[in-house]
């Protein structure tokens, strides 16, 4: 069960005909599939997206009665390769992931789809996870589209327009029997508003349907010779096709009147634009601009007429093109050079090659264009600007960067600890790290691990290191990465190879870090998938003879004793130690609501939560070494005679135990205590706890009365 | 901030002016996500047009995360509204942590013309602050000053301490705030009725936007916040002890310059460790020190508190002591909102050989120390984590025993370790008292070097060590007591001693 519910908010994707739809980006896209007959849906989660894979878990209902089929599949290639479904039949489907690193493992599947073509329309929905907010490396999906030429859609990021790019694109994919990419940004995935509301359609052919008159065209095949023909048939037919209903249906969007001057923008770009153009007095509140705008909501492919006709007439264009490299500002000038153009184009140069368009990149930028491009129709301050920027001292130095680490009483902070323990012991080892929460391990302070290569690949990425040498080298991967391919790509791999080194599987669960969707090897119990499967027996099942399950990550020592044995046991082969313990975050938010209802009812119920001694803490933060827990905090304690501020437990503390734990293992300080909070005790152990309460406190009181006493 | 700030539309399209700028910077896990929400309800229930967004990716684990909305009266056509903040843009800017509140202001979303900062003043420490060995923690005094400055207008308060009071959570008392601050033009009804119309945990939600709407309007804005000082401390005891303490503290108060206040609180500590009599050799200690100080009187100052440092050192004795007070089962209690409720303690203990032998007598302790074997036996014998159910009569017992051991102590292998330590460091520091005062101060000071148990105690006295060597390389030059701060300084900056050995070889570059 995913970290954020959508149930309540599910409901509304049943509004029809003429009903005003308010929400969230993501679920106007769920909405927009329903609107347009979709019969089949899938992907895989990582934000920004995240929230439309749970969107669609959540309305599995909604569309099994509407016979939409929901897959939740196995990685990104499982899910393009599902996009197989419109190929032969005339079967609308959509499937979402993350870009671009979605669409890199995607991307074989969607290159034989591209080849092949599609009869029904099939949709990529890509959350391309670029700027402020992004976990993955800064990168564009739109170099996808150009090499296996698949279309892409590039909307204005507002409900209706994004909801209208979802009709537009399945039916810019049938007429040009190609898939197409729609393309959303972070913000725009989450961005609010409201659009009018259609009738949810079933699919005309579900995929139930389908089933029961097969379908197969060996000329989709890609193989020799149909992989030549169709290369041919997509620059003599699919590409003119879609050229033609861009025209015709006009995607492309035209703002302002006549001008000497213009801007070009990506769809996603256009908000920004207009902010700019507002500030310099240039536009109204409702995006009535004096300079004219051409607006890709198609980013690919570009249409040459549209693009020359906008600029007939005009002395300077800019292109607002985010990202690297500017594929499009490329191809525009290409197109103007062709025909013997004169109108200057500006781009990159006047806006910054890599990076954010931000608020200021932005105004910056087009302030600098028209400077040169129309100085004219610039207020005058903008065209002499006083500097009048008031000296603020600089925060740069106090303000402390906070990069995301591991939530309170993450179960993943007592791996690293052991492991941080074991590496004291044993010496600096060769880590490999992989995608997911565990990631955060590899900043302080564990720095545990130096690089990442992708998803379910931390193992793999040791492959040099597979021969051996003096000490072992150590991967990590999670269970979300073990089960996207990690178990073929690191542990297969490893066995075949005769690794000798070990892989450490952070098993939380979860696929945690997207937000808590189950997998394979989950625990619960899901009405619509298969869960727990272990995933020791799957690494024995694939022939790794050495495998130790832990089944509670606190427990430092164990771990501790279980890695130091992983790195110095003679046996050979890979060893792999599954380290499991549920989320905390999830789990909070499974048992909170139980424990207060066992509270109520009378039940018995321990609260734990650690704390610690003020005046036994020495204020010398070894602890804060092995946790960066953040109910873990440092306070002053207004002392006279301490210099250095102590550790403190605040109220958020959950009780996981790694603190006692590694306070105990590292042989750190006396400083820790947990208090169980006891609701609801029997009635003997009232008693008895009466009694020894009794006797405590004369031994207490006894000593006190001998001696001085000082109370704060 | 450069071109904006002088910017006024062109054409002067004034429903410009009305579209409301509100960004929210958190850190993950606050509840960024319903505050935004309930803004969003509230300015389309008030008829206005409102766009909200937000940043949702792996920066909600903990990480700095932002959310960010416009919105303007709805009358004709939708509005065309910007996703992210521009610097020199934002007429409310509200940061749910106070170092957030200064990421604002580096990123220019903080400017005083326009923006109204509602900041909560509580601090979520990040994982720099809290791994530095010394006190890393970020100046919260300099972001105030900024802030002073930055903002058009400031509300600042803990509005984090102010939801726990009101058992809530920051998101609802934040809302209170940004009603109180009047930046958006919707009347206090209004903002209730949008937690009402949430439906989720109305009632303390409610409960805690009163209280922000409350605290916002106090404010601690203008003045910077109290640093938590120590009450004067209550001393309670038998007549005769008493009246010996009562001697003690007069002596104290003849101590010259600003010692006495600190002596008083040194005395404390060591008559808490030990007995009053131990409190008399640490006067003795302090009056020495004294005789040979002059205005200001830094060396005996300093002195008071480091040698009571010193003395009261952290042996499992104090540790056993410390923990079977009674007054500590309260303090817990309160802490842990436990109220009447039955309470289980859990203390996690692990003794080292080092420490066991520490308790013997002398003359055993250094015959253990001194063979490899003995040594090996008592580890094999005593090092294991021990957890002690301190509200159970077997483990109280224990604890409350060894923590009787107090009698015994001077006796102790340890104790004479330590006073050995002590009188090596004062005398290294009065060595230089006649060439070089300062430096003979900040000798003293390096006592705060040692802290900790265990390896991380053994780690203090080498890294103590090492700075002492450092000192006795630059004695006599004019600058030494200046290198003596650095090194100290360099030995706290981090777990492995990085920084000290970069000082350190400064020092041996330039001898």
């Amino acid at each position: 069960m995913a970290e954020r519910s959508f149930k309540a908010e599910v409901e509304h994707l049943r509004k029809g005909e003429g009903e005003v739809f308010t929400g969230e980006g993501i679920l106007a896209l769920t909405k927009a599939l329903l609107e347009n007959g979709v019969g089949y849906v899938g992907g895989y989660q990582g934000a920004p997206i995240s929230h439309l894979m749970d969107v669609l878990a959540d309305a599995e209902d909604l569309m099994a009665e509407l016979g939409i089929r929901f897959e939740a599949n196995a990685n990104e290639a499982a899910a393009a390769a599902m996009l197989a479904a419109s190929v032969h039949y005339p079967i609308r489907g959509a499937v979402t992931f993350k870009g671009p690193v979605g669409v890199n493992v995607a991307s074989d599947a969607l290159a034989n789809l591209a080849s092949s073509g599609v009869t029904g329309g099939a949709l990529v929905i890509v959350g391309e996870d670029y700027g402020e907010g992004s976990s993955i490396m800064q990168e564009r999906s739109h170099a996808f589209a150009m090499k296996s030429q698949f279309w892409l859609l590039d909307p204005r990021p507002n409900l209706p327009s994004i909801v209208k790019a979802v009709g537009d694109g399945f039916e810019l994919s049938e007429v040009s029997n190609t898939p197409v990419m729609l393309m959303v940004r972070i913000r725009s995935c989450h961005v609010t508003g409201q659009f009018t509301c259609r009738d949810n359609r079933p699919p005309a052919l579900s995929p139930r349907e389908a089933l029961s008159n097969p379908r197969s065209d060996f000329a989709r095949v890609v193989l020799p010779p149909m992989s030549y023909r169709h290369e041919l048939d997509k620059v003599e037919n699919r590409w003119p096709n879609a050229e033609r209903f861009i025209l015709d249906r006009q995607l492309n969007e035209f703002f302002g009147q006549e001008g000497r001057t213009g801007i070009i923008c990506q769809g996603g770009m256009y908000n920004g634009v207009i902010r700019a153009l507002q500030r310099l007095g240039l536009a109204d509140l409702h995006g009535e601009t004096e300079i004219p705008i051409y607006c890709l909501n198609v980013c690919y492919p570009l249409v040459q007429s549209e693009f020359l006709s906008f600029c007939e007439g005009k002395d300077h264009v800019l292109v607002v093109e985010e990202g690297q490299p500017a594929f499009i500002e490329d191809q525009l000038a290409a197109f103007l050079y062709r025909a013997g153009s004169r109108v200057k184009l500006h781009g990159k140069g006047v806006f910054p090659i890599a990076g954010e368009y931000t608020g200021q990149v932005m105004l910056d930028a087009l302030s600098a264009f028209l400077r040169e491009a129309a100085p004219e129709m610039l207020p005058a301050t903008v065209r002499a600007p006083n500097d009048d920027k008031p000296n603020l001292p600089d925060l740069t130095k106090v303000v402390p960067i906070r990069p995301p680490g591991f939530c309170t009483g993450c179960p993943e902070r007592p791996i690293f600890a052991s492991l941080k323990l074991v590496e004291q012991e044993l010496g600096k080892h060769q880590i490999s790290a992989d995608i997911g929460c565990h990631l955060f391990g590899s900043l302080p302070p564990f720095e545990i691990g130096g690089a990442t290569m992708g998803y379910g690949l931390g193992p793999a990425a040791n492959g040099a290191f597979d021969g051996g040498g003096k000490t072992r080298p150590i991967s990590i991967i999670g269970d979300g990465g073990f089960w996207h391919n990690g178990l073929s790509s690191s542990i297969g791999n490893m066995v075949y190879n005769k690794s000798d080194g070990l892989v450490v599987v952070v098993d939380n669960y979860y696929s945690a870090a997207t937000g808590g969707q189950d997998v394979m090897s989950s625990r619960a119990d899901n009405a619509t998938k298969a869960t727990q499967h272990p995933i020791a027996d799957a690494v024995k099942g694939v022939g790794v003879k050495w495998v130790r399950q832990i089944d509670r990550t606190y427990d430092v020592p164990k771990l501790r004793a279980t890695l130091r044995e992983a790195l110095t046991t003679t046996e050979p082969g890979p060893k792999v130690i599954v380290a499991s313990s549920e989320c905390m975050l999830n789990k909070q938010r499974r048992e909170k609501p139980l424990r207060a209802k066992a509270i109520k009812e009378g039940r018995r119920v321990e609260a734990p939560r650690f704390g610690v001694d003020e005046a036994v803490c020495t204020g010398d933060h070894a602890c804060m070494r092995l946790s960066g827990c953040p109910s873990l905090g440092l306070k002053h304690t207004g002392d006279p005679l301490r210099d250095d501020p102590v550790a403190h437990i605040d109220q958020t503390c959950v009780g996981c135990g790694n603190c006692g734990e590694v306070a105990d293992a590292a042989v750190l300080c006396p400083s820790f205590y947990r208090a169980d909070v006891v609701h609801n005790p029997g009635g003997f152990e009232k008693w008895w706890a009466g009694v020894r309460a009794g006797l405590i406190g004369w031994l207490a009181r006894r000593r006190s009365a001998r001696r001085l006493e000082f109370s704060a | 901030m450069t071109v904006h700030d002088s910017l006024m539309p062109r054409k002067g399209d004034a429903r410009l002016q009305q579209i409301i700028k509100l960004a929210i910077y958190a850190v993950g896990g606050q509840g960024g996500g319903v505050l935004i929400g309930w803004i969003e309800d509230l300015a389309r229930a008030q008829g206005y047009a409102a766009q909200a967004t937000s940043v949702a990716g792996v920066s909600q684990r903990t990480g700095a995360t932002i959310y960010y909305l416009e919105m303007a009266p709805a009358n004709g056509g939708a509005p065309v509204f910007s996703l992210m903040p521009a610097a020199g843009d934002v007429d409310v800017m509200i940061a749910a942590e106070w170092m957030e509140a200064g990421r604002a202001i580096i990123r220019g979303f903080v400017t005083p013309d326009r923006t109204t900062l509602i900041a909560s003043t509580h601090r979520n420490l990040a994982v720099s602050e809290k791994m530095v060995p010394g006190d890393g923690l970020a100046d919260a005094e300099a972001v105030r000053e900024v802030a002073l400055q930055a903002a058009k207008r400031l509300i600042a308060a803990d509005f984090e301490a102010v939801a726990v009071q009101s058992g809530s959570v920051i998101s609802a008392t934040l809302f209170g705030a940004l009603a109180a601050s009047k930046a958006l033009p919707f009347p206090r009804e209004a903002f209730e009725d949008a937690i009402r119309a949430g439906g989720k945990g109305v009632e303390p939600s409610l409960r805690a936007f009163a209280a922000g709407y409350e605290a916002a309007e106090k404010g601690d804005a203008a003045q910077p916040k109290a640093a938590e000082t120590q009450p004067a401390a209550a001393v309670t005891g038998p007549a005769k002890l008493m009246a010996e303490w009562q001697a003690l503290t007069d002596r104290a108060s003849r101590l010259p310059g600003e010692a006495p206040a600190m002596a008083v609180a040194g005395l404390r500590k060591v008559v808490e460790f030990q007995d009053l009599a131990y409190g008399g050799e640490y006067l003795d200690r302090l009056e020495a020190l004294a005789a040979r100080d002059r205005a200001p009187f830094d060396l005996t100052r300093e002195g008071a508190k480091y040698i009571a440092n010193a003395m009261a050192y952290d042996d499992p004795i104090r540790v056993a002591d410390l923990k079977t007070r009674a007054a500590r089962f309260d303090r817990i209690r309160k802490e842990m909102g436990a109220g009447e409720r039955l309470m289980q303690l859990t203390e996690f203990m692990h003794p080292g050989a080092a420490e066991i032998a520490g308790m013997l007598p002398r003359k055993w302790g250094e015959r253990i120390e001194a063979s490899e074997k003995w040594k090996a036996r008592l580890d094999a014998l005593v090092n294991k984590g021990r957890r002690i159910r301190t509200d159970s009569l077997r483990g109280y017992l224990m604890l409350y025993i060894l923590g009787g051991m107090k009698r015994r102590r001077r006796g102790s292998y340890r104790h004479a370790q330590e006073m050995a330590h002590l009188e090596r460091w004062l005398s290294a520091a009065l060595s230089h008292l006649d060439r070089d005062y300062a430096l003979a101060v900040e000798v003293i000071r390096c006592r705060r070097l040692i802290k900790g148990y265990s390896d991380t105690h053994a780690r203090g006295l080498s890294k103590f060590d090492r700075v002492m060597e450092g000192i006795a390389l630059v004695a006599g030059r004019e600058d030494a007591a200046d290198w003596a701060r650095r090194l100290r300084e360099a030995a706290l900056q981090d777990e492995k001693g990085k920084a000290l050995d970069g000082a350190m070889q400064t020092i041996r570059s330039f001898l």
